[in-house]
């Protein structure tokens, strides 16, 4: 008992810090993602668990990497995926600027009641805030009836229509994700324009720059990290989307986190799901690192 | 800059519409008399009634709140660790390799942590016999380690903060480190730990894909029993239960808000009065 208290005065209890949480980690996440990349180079078969590594003579089969590149669906989900993503991310930078930047104008008491109001839809539920909008973009809502209309009266009679098709299509994820996704393009702009020193902005007015000069030379360049941090906060999570193409996407036209929960699901073909979740993240770590290296920078420019 | 900057202002404005009026209009078909989702059919409350005497929806938030108390807690207790090996600790064995993986996470999207934690779990099932069903153990476990990662995050940030001279004085009056973690760290960052807890409590309450690959029959959390509900279209009584969910939501962040905010506001006084008196 006195050596186990000694144990713990001397180093035990720094041991247990990071060795139970460093455990459980390895545990519960890097080994079911080792699994899930050893899957990928499986064989599906029809028994239960329904993969082998055995049989034919090479151990490892590429055949799931290789029909990632030849079966034109997986190239498309992947193209999809990142158009979706991409327009998302460029409409949350192109409503997400202006916000972050004129949350930087205002008083002091009005902005933290508004960062608050920029905050809170974070906390409510993710499924509720997609459903919110399947009820606007419904057919026989009000708000589509009323976009109806100024469509009817803006293009020529042959174009009338009598409600839009919102719902599934590619619009309404783009509009959705943007819903869902703006506050983390908001907030690290926020973060980054803040910093921002006013007086740069007088001396350039004073200096003769009108002011979209002055928002083009002086604001808009040192704010690159803050662009760089809130798009790839948006961009990442939304090219790996599940729930939004679910609910109010088109089905015919499945984005890359459909196909890998329709593979695994519906076709029982744990290899493939697991070659395309493999595809997926590496596709991720391109932006991760530059993310990452934009951080850092920023971090020691400080 | 003397003008008001009025284009900032009005594409603030309608940014705030944007985010609101979507809950807003979900809220008013909530008291929808009529059948159909999207057509007003006059005032009612007759969803929130049979809301009530809904005994699924009841059980499945109790399943959703027994799962979110639990794995909250259990997150909190991790990441708060694993926050204060990253910041605390040093160097030690292995510390590029934790990094990672309290970061790995946050980015992972969830259908693959979903499908990495489903194939783990069946396999686990093949190999050692459990877990035989899936339910309430495997949500909670799949729920602990992707939130825990986010307290961590909250934490590190605190920890970053946060003046080492004070215990570094604990230490110098004889404190043993772990004391040092129990009289001053803890205190000082409980803050962070609370909205630490609350952010993976609000996590696990919300998630539906995890869940969803970490289910078994007969367990149902609320956000999945919505989904099932949502993927066939848009009915009242989900907008009766989901202005239920989102007000509750709203009034916890707002009280916790202010608290917070109070709580914050009487430390720095305590401090700058307990500088003063020092001096």
């Amino acid at each position: 008992m006195t050596s186990l208290k000694a144990w713990f005065d001397r180093r035990g209890w720094s041991d247990l810090i990071i060795g139970l949480p460093y455990v459980w980690l390895v545990l519960l996440f890097l080994l079911p993602f080792l699994i899930v990349v050893a899957m990928s180079v499986a064989t599906k078969t029809p028994t239960a668990p329904p993969f082998s590594f055995g049989g034919e003579v090479p151990w490892i089969n590429l055949g799931g990497y290789a029909r990632l590149v030849q079966d034109p669906l997986y190239l498309r989900a992947f193209l999809i995926s990142l158009g979706n993503a991409g327009t998302a991310t460029f409409f949350c930078l192109l409503l997400g600027y202006p916000m972050a930047l004129a949350l930087t104008r205002v008083s002091r008491s009005w902005r933290n009641i508004l960062l608050m109001l920029v905050i809170l839809p974070f906390w409510t539920s993710f499924l509720l805030r997609v459903y919110a909008w399947m009820g606007l973009m419904g057919k026989s809502s009000w708000f589509n009836e009323g976009l109806t209309d100024l469509w009817n009266w803006i293009v020529p009679v042959d174009w009338a229509v009598k409600s839009l098709p919102m719902m599934h299509s590619n619009f309404a994820v783009v509009l959705v994700m943007v819903y869902t996704y703006l506050p983390f393009m908001i907030l690290p702009l926020y973060a980054s324009l803040e910093r921002l020193d006013p007086t740069l902005d007088e001396a350039a007015l004073d200096l003769g720059s009108r002011p979209w000069q002055v928002f083009l030379d002086v604001t808009l360049p040192q704010s690159i990290p803050g662009i760089i941090a809130g798009g790839l906060l948006v961009f990442i999570p939304a090219a790996g989307e599940l729930v939004i193409p679910s609910l109010v996407g088109d089905a015919s036209a499945p984005m890359i986190g459909r196909v890998i929960s329709d593979e695994f699901s519906s076709a029982r073909d744990w290899p493939m799901a697991s070659a395309v979740a493999v595809a997926l993240l590496t596709l991720m770590v391109v932006p991760t690192m530059i993310y990452n290296h934009y951080q850092a920078r920023a971090e020691g420019s400080r | 800059m003397t003008r008001r900057p009025t284009f900032l202002l009005s594409v603030l404005a309608f940014g705030f519409a944007f985010f609101y009026v979507p809950i807003l209009s979900m809220i008013v078909y909530s008291f929808n008399a009529s059948r159909l989702a999207t057509v007003w059919g006059g005032f009612s409350t007759k969803w929130y009634v049979s809301l009530w005497s809904n005994a699924k929806v009841i059980e499945a938030l109790m399943l959703s709140l027994k799962i979110a108390l639990v794995s909250a807690t259990l997150a909190t207790i991790l990441g708060t660790m694993a926050g204060i090996a990253i910041v605390r600790m040093g160097k030690f064995r292995g510390r590029t390799l934790f990094s990672g993986l309290v970061t790995a996470p946050l980015i992972m999207p969830e259908v693959i942590t979903g499908v990495s934690s489903l194939i783990f779990f069946l396999l686990l099932a093949q190999w050692i016999g459990w877990p035989a069903q899936r339910g309430f153990a495997t949500i909670t476990l799949a729920h602990i380690t992707f939130s825990m990662v986010f307290v961590t995050t909250i934490i590190q940030a605190r920890l970053l903060q946060f003046d080492q001279a004070i215990e570094h004085a604990a230490m110098d009056l004889g404190s043993r480190p772990w004391q040092v973690l129990f009289d001053i760290t803890l205190p000082v960052i409980f803050p962070a730990i609370l909205s630490g807890w609350l952010l993976a409590f609000t996590i696990s309450l919300d998630d539906v894909v995890i869940t969803s690959f970490t289910t078994g029959p007969g367990s149902t959390t609320l956000p999945l029993l919505i989904w099932s509900k949502v993927k066939l279209g848009v009915t009242p009584d989900i907008n009766a239960l989901a202005t239920l969910m989102v007000l509750a939501v709203g009034l916890g962040v707002v009280i916790a808000g202010v608290v917070m905010t109070r709580a914050e506001a009487r430390r720095m006084a305590d401090e700058r009065l307990a500088f003063r008196t020092g001096r």
